[in-house]
């Protein structure tokens, strides 16, 4: 017999819009400067919008930073250290203002005078923010089996809301914690949070949780 | 009239139904656009598609028109090109003009709406009968904005800073601002006339009045002539890859007529072109959308060597038809183009040539290229998504504070 959950897990899906801070960087010192002293809302928007609005294209988007210092600074080694910064490893968008700040500075002595390197002319960082907008949908999962239904039914957004968002800037509704809370699937709820999602593009995102639901459903 | 089910075949299901989830929160709320003219220019085009799609998602969105004489548009063309960045100066009188034709306006008209959304400089002035009004005020600046002449700009900035928020097409625009910078990028509509999927016959028939030959590769720019976009640039590069590798140049662009500059443009691009044959100027009249999107439709790959841009919308019309694409990494350009995820970005005539050999020599690299292109196009840049971020933007002023908002 289906267990029904505790709690029913309503299904949200996300829209962004981008606002502009009007702060610049034109090299690494002032990238430095700007990380150090961004919103949370900025650090979210540079570390993950990449991944939203590029998914389709690669399993490894880098975020903004990496991005920047690669292919405008042309610093390749510090670019591929950011982008390298496991970002699943934290639980915070503080964490990982902290994790990219060190990476940063950890590179500045074998190459000091990299953080005065100027980019091109109209090639400068721009600061922005993400303002999210969440709303509910009409999928609503009350057992396993409704739960895997709504994974295959669910936009790419609500996926990318609950896997993503949800974890960094709201800290709950994510869907380990209803699994291990609502229907008592310790094991699963573990395996949801084994995988890197950020190395994964939006759809195989999506078929590697109900892999792991249909495989757990098997076993009966 | 498109309707917004026809969209979704190109922006998906998941899109659309999402669309209506936003909207229907905004149910009861009017939207007034307020801008300078009914017919003409981008900001008319965006409002005439914008303006019933809005509608049909439930939004009671409205649209008005400010009245003004000959010598108040003389004023705002100045000040257009002064916030182009051409150093200008304005006598007292041009500026007592400027208020005064505001202030009719803003006693003529009837600033009903929930949220009056202005759009550019011409009706920037409204917003004196915001605090007697109590409603909400959006400005939104279409133009590129990224050198402003100082005193023009301090100018519009004194009413700028008391609206609720401004929005702003391409990073580089931002300023220093006391109120909310919203990004939202222009967009293309894929049923217009310019990007619309067109038969096969119609592409060969537009090739043939051109006389370009077919089976050939073809390397094309649509733009004006304009020193901005770099025609002269342009040949330069074909130059340097026309010793080899086989192909047709197309430089095809209207707006040189009456512009004494683009004239002089023009006549430098023909020199340099020296009368190759396998070089194609095109003189485009205005009305010439199913010309230009066969070409692009036609072409191997997409130049867009532009040295300052707005936000290059272009660029967006060629990625749609999934066309390689190698442009300048100016403007809004660089939102369009990650550089070797979507397109390739260049900063000189050698860089272009290298990279237009590159495209030419791999098509299945060049064909990936566009492919991703097109569904980065897809994805960020149809009148969708324009739609998407307006909605967006009418939610975010009833919450001014929240990083996170639900709806």
């Amino acid at each position: 017999m289906t267990l029904q959950a505790k709690e029913p897990f309503h299904f949200y899906t996300r829209q962004t819009l981008t606002y502009l801070t009007g702060r610049r960087a034109s090299t690494l010192g002032e990238l430095l400067s700007g990380i150090k002293e961004a919103s949370e809302a900025s650090i979210y928007h540079h570390t993950h919008h990449f991944l939203a609005q590029h998914e389709f294209l690669s399993p490894e988007p880098p975020n903004d930073f990496a991005y920047w210092i690669t292919n405008i600074l042309q610093d390749r080694l510090l670019g591929e250290e950011v982008a390298s910064i496991d970002l699943r490893e934290y639980a915070s968008l503080e964490a990982i203002r902290s994790a990219t700040v060190d990476v940063i500075e950890r590179g500045q002595p074998s190459a000091g005078k990299r953080l005065d390197r100027h980019a091109p002319a109209g090639e400068e960082f721009h600061f922005m923010e993400a303002k999210s907008f969440v709303f509910p949908t009409r999928h609503v999962a009350r057992s396993l089996e409704e739960f895997r239904d709504c994974l295959q039914q669910v936009s790419i957004f609500s996926i990318y809301f609950h896997v993503f968002e949800a974890r960094l800037r709201e800290g709950n509704s994510d869907f380990s914690l209803w699994l291990s809370t609502s229907l008592q699937e310790e094991e699963l709820a573990k395996e949801f949070l084994q995988f890197d999602p950020y190395t994964q593009t939006l759809e195989n995102l999506r078929l590697t949780l109900i892999r792991l639901v249909e495989a757990r459903l098997q076993k009966g | 009239m498109a309707h917004l089910n026809d969209y979704r075949e190109f922006a998906g299901a998941d899109v659309i139904d999402e669309l209506a989830l936003s909207a229907e929160r905004l149910s009861g709320v009017s939207i007034q656009n307020i801008n300078s003219t009914a017919v003409g220019g981008g900001v008319a085009e965006i409002l005439m598609r914008m303006v019933p799609l809005l509608q049909e998602l439930g939004v009671n969105a409205l649209w008005d028109v400010i009245k003004g004489g000959e010598q108040f548009f003389e004023v705002t063309k100045k000040m257009h090109n002064a916030l182009h960045g051409q150093p200008v100066q304005f006598s007292q009188d041009e500026i007592d003009l400027f208020l005064a034709t505001n202030e009719t306006n803003a006693r003529e008209l009837n600033l009903h709406g929930d949220i009056i959304f202005i759009h550019d400089p011409q009706p920037c002035a409204l917003i004196q009968r915001k605090s007697e009004l109590g409603n909400k005020w959006l400005w939104r600046c279409h133009i590129d904005f990224s050198r402003p002449d100082p005193f023009t700009w301090e100018f519009l900035k004194t009413y700028i800073e008391q609206y609720d928020a401004s929005v702003f097409s391409a990073p580089s625009f931002a300023r220093q601002l006391s109120i909310p910078q919203v990004l939202i990028s222009p967009s293309i509509d894929p049923l217009s006339d310019k990007n619309k999927e067109l038969p096969q016959e119609v592409i060969d028939s537009v090739l043939q009045r051109f006389k370009i030959d077919p089976e050939r590769p073809m390397v094309t720019q649509i733009s004006r002539f304009d020193y901005l976009k770099d025609p002269v640039g342009v040949v330069q590069v074909f130059r340097k890859i026309q010793k080899y590798i086989d192909c047709q140049l197309v430089l095809a662009g209207g707006g040189a007529v009456d512009d004494p500059e683009g004239a002089k443009v023009l006549a430098e691009v023909q020199e340099a072109v020296n009368n190759d044959p396998d070089i194609f100027l095109l003189l485009l009249p205005p009305a010439s959308d199913i010309e230009i999107n066969a070409l692009q439709r036609a072409s191997t790959v997409v130049l867009q060597k532009s040295l300052r841009e707005g936000f290059g919308l272009t660029v967006a019309e060629a990625l749609w038809k999934g066309k390689p694409v190698i442009a300048g990494a100016v403007g809004g350009i660089p939102l369009q183009i990650v550089h070797k995820y979507s397109g390739l970005l260049s900063h000189t005539v050698e860089g272009t040539a290298f990279a237009l050999k590159q495209l030419l020599q791999n098509p299945s690299y060049a064909n990936n290229l566009g492919k991703n292109g097109r569904e980065h196009v897809r994805r960020n840049f149809l009148i969708t998504r324009h739609l998407r971020d307006y909605l967006l933007l009418f939610h975010s002023l009833r919450h001014p504070k929240e990083s996170m908002v639900y709806l």
